[in-house]
């Protein structure tokens, strides 16, 4: 028996991940009626979405009451450069302020209005001030509110476990293999539907805002388990990180700062943003700001440590302690930089996937049977460049969407049977790397992965620098399968990194070949070969996917808007003649 | 190029060393980045926790020099200014291997805590900066557990005591201008406020500067006093047969 070999769990609804999407897919199963099981990489309430700092996207027009869901959807097609998937933007700009309320009434506290409802600030590309905000630390609030609320759920929570295969029952999801962190003891879960939120991959490049959980596991399963991923291209570069000392560079500093009143300047003084976006300046979207600084640095305008000048020192220290207390502090603690006195130096850092696991708009299911996708993970909101704010709102709107559709699935479905063998075959994989000696580091090989993204897939990128990192990438993974580790199974990190390097490689290769085949500049995606946007390509999703163990591309068409949505741009286009 | 000595602590619950390495420095280095580069060059098995490196997620907790603090905002130049860095584990917590320990107590009292209550009343809520802005205080928490580490009570007592970080998310919930249960049967009873007795530890190594004890847990005892010892109290509610 499988339980007799292997720690077994067995629930309607597994949830990978305990992030924002995590956490709020989890707790939509347990009020849908399912048993949940959450399984996390850390420890519970570490994930990644503790560091969003800026605040959550959602039209409740407090501050601003022009605004409505309609201009969010405009803001967000805009910003995504049309290849969203308009009906998840559309349920983004509508369900985002009924899951601010919601997690209000969870106990949440953002920021307040004089008159005592909720504040909002304004953000890069939003037309009014939308983001319901904590200061700087609006993730943290988000993830606390949502574990309290989910821990009081009944789901069974299983922290710092690794899961490494999704095992299907003729192509249907049915469980999932893995182990334990702490001693490396094998587990299996057993379940009806699969929810994947296990977030991005920020960390396959070197120069990142992400913590180190983000290798992509997600993709990687899915991709493995027969999905397809979408758009993979599409990697966010965040206009400012942290530049120098060495040690932090790249930890975020929030667009916030901006939001605020923050200005770039150049190392000559100049206000830079005026030449790129005359009109939102400073707070133009991420895609444009990036590569205005990219430009500068490389027009020998750069700070001493290759970045510009972000200041906000006008503001005064009282502001600035107020509203910005957590870069405030990690200014001063990692880089000894009082920024209510000094400007802070910044540069461009891998922040957010666009790209992801192709999902159902309104039910967040993967074309695998039982397989559901939710949160940074997942593909279709952002398209071509994510705005500010709407990671947190897509979250909780396609996190709540998947955990009611999965245990809407799980009602109807019965549980798939797992393969003993293929928990065996698994099982063995896992540990060769402590059979082998003298092999390859998975620490080493995963510093060269990142540089190889860094140098070939970067911010600015033409075929020849692709083709060339998709061979590193390729090399890479041939001596992926020579890696050694050693000491014991208990807590290994080296161990734990062999998968997380296996992961990354599938998930660097999807983004190399999309990259190469989106032959246009769009959004995030930045070709110097290919330097304007080409109106085929606009019309399509890349598609890439598991054919016999080789990732392929393709095309999909992207569906036409439906009139009432289009006819928003219309009488926007109207109103613009009207006024000229 | 400048070195630094770190003396790591190795091992597991049955047998451990003090293991010496040494790593060059780069400058504005932290102690997580020190430990990175004996993973990746000397030890890759050696166990630490860490999730965001900068300060926000508390995952890196664990002791320098004795003291408890954060591995990725404890700065190298600084420390190596009083000699070799001494690393080790939180020493409240048992040991899994390294420095790393097993935190699953925190996450068990969590989950005794009666949960948010709100008021039934519809939403959106309003609130005044000054109540919640009191309470955001307590909600920066970063749940690192420095300071149940450095709690004498869990460290010295077998007897249960919740600890700060549980107390800091009790008044969190007994203050929210939404709320409406009443813990002092928790606090009293299972929370076991009353075994603090105020040295302060916590407040002190507090990464997030929450001024735990003050703000926290001396309203919290006095709400329980009040409660349950105050005479006054007593007797009007013998009189009125309210409890």
């Amino acid at each position: 028996m499988l339980s007799d070999m292997y720690e077994t769990h067995a629930y309607d609804v597994l949830v990978v991940g305990a992030g924002g999407s995590g956490l709020r897919a989890a707790i939509a199963a347990a009020e849908g009626g399912a048993s949940v099981g959450l399984v996390c990489k850390s420890l519970l309430g570490k994930a990644h979405t503790v560091m969003a700092e800026g605040g959550v996207a959602a039209a409740l027009g407090n501050v601003d009451p022009e605004d409505d869901w309609r201009v969010h959807f405009k803001d967000t097609m805009r910003g995504g450069q049309f290849i969203n998937n308009w009906r998840m933007v559309e349920l983004l700009a509508k369900e985002a302020p009924e899951r601010v309320d919601e997690l209000e009434r969870w106990g949440a506290l953002f920021d307040r209005m004089p008159d005592g409802r909720i504040n909002q600030r304004p953000f890069g590309a939003h037309t009014y001030r939308r983001l319901c905000h904590v200061g700087d630390r609006t993730g943290l609030e988000l993830i606390r509110t949502l574990q309290y609320k989910a821990i009081h759920c009944g789901i069974g929570v299983h922290m710092e476990v690794t899961l490494t295969r999704l095992l299907l029952d003729d192509g249907r999801a049915a469980g999932a293999f893995g182990y334990y962190r702490e001693d490396g003891r094998f587990v299996v879960f057993k379940a009806k539907v699969i929810v994947l939120a296990t977030g991005g991959f920020g960390r396959v490049y070197n120069v990142t805002s992400n913590s180190w959980e983000c290798t992509g596991d997600g993709i990687a399963l899915a991709y493995e388990a027969g999905a397809q991923l979408m758009d993979m291209e599409m990697v966010q570069f965040h206009p400012t990180g942290m530049v120098w000392p060495p040690g932090v560079r790249g930890i975020l500093v929030t667009e916030a700062v901006r939001g605020d009143g923050g200005i770039l300047l150049n190392a000559k003084g100049e206000r830079f943003m005026e030449r790129y976006d005359p009109v939102k300046k400073d707070l133009s979207s991420r895609d444009v700001t990036s590569r205005a600084i990219f430009l500068e640095v490389q027009a020998g305008r750069g700070t001493p440590h290759e970045g510009v000048y972000l200041d906000i020192t006008h503001r005064g220290p009282e502001f600035i302690k107020k509203r910005l207390p957590g870069m405030y502090h990690q200014f001063l603690r990692l880089a000894d930089v009082d920024i209510t006195k000094q400007p802070m130096e910044v540069g461009p850092t891998i922040h957010y996937a666009m790209g992801g696991v192709r999902v159902a708009a309104e039910t967040a299911a993967t074309n695998v049977p039982g397989l559901y996708a939710a949160g940074e993970l997942a593909c279709g909101v952002h398209g071509a460049n994510r705005l500010g704010g709407n990671a947190l709102a897509d979250l909780l709107v396609f996190g709540k969407r998947a955990g009611e559709a999965a245990a809407a699935y799980a009602r109807d479905g019965s549980a798939g049977r797992i393969d003993e063998h293929e928990c065996d075959v698994e099982a063995a994989r896992l540990l060769a790397p402590f059979e082998r000696e003298g092999g390859e580091n998975p620490y080493v090989l995963q510093e060269e992965l990142q540089s190889a993204m860094g140098d070939h897939c970067g911010i600015r990128r033409n075929e020849l620098q692709l083709s060339a990192g998709l061979g590193r990438v390729q090399e890479l993974r041939e001596r992926s399968k020579r890696v050694s580790v050693r000491g014991s199974r208990l807590f290994n990190a080296g161990w734990h990194t062999t998968f997380d390097f296996g992961n990354m490689l599938t998930v660097c290769e999807a983004i190399v070949r999309c990259a190469i085949e989106r032959r246009e500049s769009r959004g995030a995606q930045w070709r110097e070969d290919y330097p304007n946007k080409d109106e085929a390509l606009g019309k399509v999703n890349l598609i890439a996917y598991n054919d016999g163990g080789q990732i392929h591309v393709t095309t999909a068409p992207i569906l036409a808007m439906p009139a009432e949505l289009a006819s928003l741009f219309e009488e926007e286009a109207a109103d613009v003649g009207r006024r000229a | 190029m400048l070195d630094v000595v770190l003396r790591v602590f190795r091992g597991d619950g049955t047998s451990h060393e003090e293991r010496v390495y040494t790593v060059p420095v780069v400058e504005g280095m932290v102690v997580l980045d020190a430990i990175h580069y004996i993973q990746h060059q000397h030890d890759s098995d050696l166990a630490v926790r860490w999730n965001c490196k900068a300060g926000r997620c508390g995952s890196c907790s664990a002791e320098i020099n004795g003291v408890p603090r954060l591995l990725c905002t404890a700065r190298v130049d600084a420390l190596m200014a009083e000699g070799d860095i001494r690393i080790g584990p939180m020493r409240a917590f048992p040991l899994i291997k390294d420095l790393v320990t097993d935190v699953s107590y925190n996450y068990a009292v969590a989950k005794q805590i009666p949960p948010f209550t709100p008021v039934d009343e519809p939403t959106p809520w309003r609130m005044y900066a000054e109540d919640v802005e009191r309470l955001q205080e307590f909600h920066r928490c970063i749940e690192c557990f420095l300071c149940q580490n450095v709690c004498h009570i869990l460290r010295d007592h077998a007897s249960p005591f919740a600890g700060p970080r549980v107390l800091v998310k009790i008044a969190a919930l007994e203050m929210h201008p939404k709320d409406t249960l009443d813990r002092s049967a928790f606090l009293k009873d299972a929370a076991r406020v009353g075994m603090c007795n105020i040295t302060k530890c916590c407040t002190e190594v507090c990464p997030e500067d929450i001024h735990i004890t003050d703000n926290a847990i001396i309203p919290l005892k006095e709400r329980v006093a009040d409660r349950y010892y105050d005479p006054i109290q007593w007797v009007l509610r013998k009189v009125t047969g309210r409890s």
